[in-house]
């Protein structure tokens, strides 16, 4: 009943502009790094394969994205590694 | 007028100690089209000659000219902006002359050619003669980012970007103004236009301090959206010089603050409403 009168009087349904402020918030980060969703993906990847060559990674847990603080933007990953690979060492 | 006359010979004066009497470019520029670029760059340019100056409007939008439409002026153009850049003709006999003021003139964009027809080192020094006879030149850029937008940023000084509340002008408007950065014209200003108070109370439009948020540069000026505006354009006559009119009020303001005037944004409250009393009564709001 209290749903039905605030829906009547506006109060909440989220309002689209905050959508549209997210929406931006995310498109600019990618245009001002000038770098597509698809790149990052490569990035990602690469990365991947990269660090996996020295430790064992959680990949479903990785956390990898372009992060904005006004004009700058910075490549934040966040990676947690199960274990480190015994080979490795034993080559050094 | 008394006051206008006493800035303009203020401004002279500023200009006096620098040791040379120059004007000053500025282009109004946005990315993205249909925002209200050419209507500003109208408003902007006939509020600047109402206040005394001598201002020249430029459209640099070669292909397809607007200016000398809104300005009510397309029945005496002769000669074109590519004509001046070409040296078909000297840049006097390619300017017209403003019906209201004496002080106003435009040189209108070529309609056959394309933009290709000029190139931005023209441009720089088409802007320094203007400078030179002119208080104000007001550039109207083109929509895009390529040569068009290049030509018109190539000589300007200051830059002012208009955008509307929407995604893709914002987006297009950050666009800009990485471009007009890279470009080495710092500190651009932006114009809100075609905002509706009504729905930035509802919540289902971005308001002034979201897109100042995200775009991180100076306020110049908020135009709300307004009918006077399809109106002044159909007669051919900028609503700045129009007393009654909301976004014609905007444009006074702004032209002051290009002056260097600090104004206070206009009032852009809608009048409470029925409901809005009855929500504050029931403790909603």
């Amino acid at each position: 009943m209290l749903e039905f009168i605030s829906r009547i009087l506006g109060k909440e349904t989220a309002s689209s502009k905050s959508l549209a402020k997210e929406r931006l918030r995310l498109v600019l980060v990618h245009d001002r790094a000038s770098i597509s969703p698809a790149m990052l993906n490569r990035l990602r990847e690469d990365l991947v394969q990269v660090i996996s060559n020295y430790m064992e990674i959680d990949e479903t847990a990785l956390e990898f994205n372009l992060c904005q603080d006004e004009r700058d933007v910075a490549l934040v990953a966040n990676i947690p590694v199960l274990k480190m690979k015994r080979d490795y060492a034993a080559k050094c | 007028m008394v006051i206008a006359a006493r800035v303009v010979e203020k401004n002279k004066e500023l200009c006096g100690k620098v040791g040379q009497t120059m004007g000053e470019v500025i282009v109004v520029t946005s990315g993205k089209g249909g925002v209200g670029k050419t209507t500003t760059s109208a408003n902007i340019g006939t509020g600047l000659a109402q206040a005394g100056f001598s201002v020249v409007l430029v459209d640099t939008d070669i292909g397809l000219r607007n200016l000398d439409v809104v300005m009510g002026l397309e029945n005496r153009i002769v000669y074109d902006l590519v004509d001046v850049t070409s040296e078909n003709c000297r840049l006097k006999q390619a300017l017209i002359k403003d019906k209201r003021f004496a002080n106003l003139h435009l040189l209108p964009a070529a309609q056959t050619k394309d933009k290709t027809a000029v190139s931005p080192e023209q441009m720089k020094a088409l802007a320094e003669e203007l400078k030179k006879e002119f208080d104000y030149a007001i550039i109207d850029c083109p929509a895009g980012i390529e040569q068009g937008f290049r030509n018109a940023i190539a000589g300007a000084d200051r830059a002012v970007v208009v955008c509307t509340p929407e995604v893709s002008s914002v987006r297009d408007a950050d666009r800009i103004i990485g471009l007009l950065e890279a470009a080495d014209l710092k500190n651009p200003k932006l114009i809100i236009n075609r905002i509706r108070p009504q729905m930035v109370k509802r919540g289902d439009m971005m308001d002034i301090d979201d897109i100042l948020d995200i775009l991180a540069i100076d306020l110049i000026g908020v135009v709300p959206e307004d009918e006077s505006i399809v109106v002044s354009t159909n007669r051919g006559e900028p609503c700045v010089m129009d007393k009654n009119s909301k976004a014609g009020e905007a444009y006074r303001r702004i032209t002051k603050r290009i002056q260097g005037e600090e104004v206070p944004l206009m009032n852009l409250d809608v009048p409470e409403g029925f409901m809005d009393k009855i929500k504050k009564l029931v403790g909603l709001r």
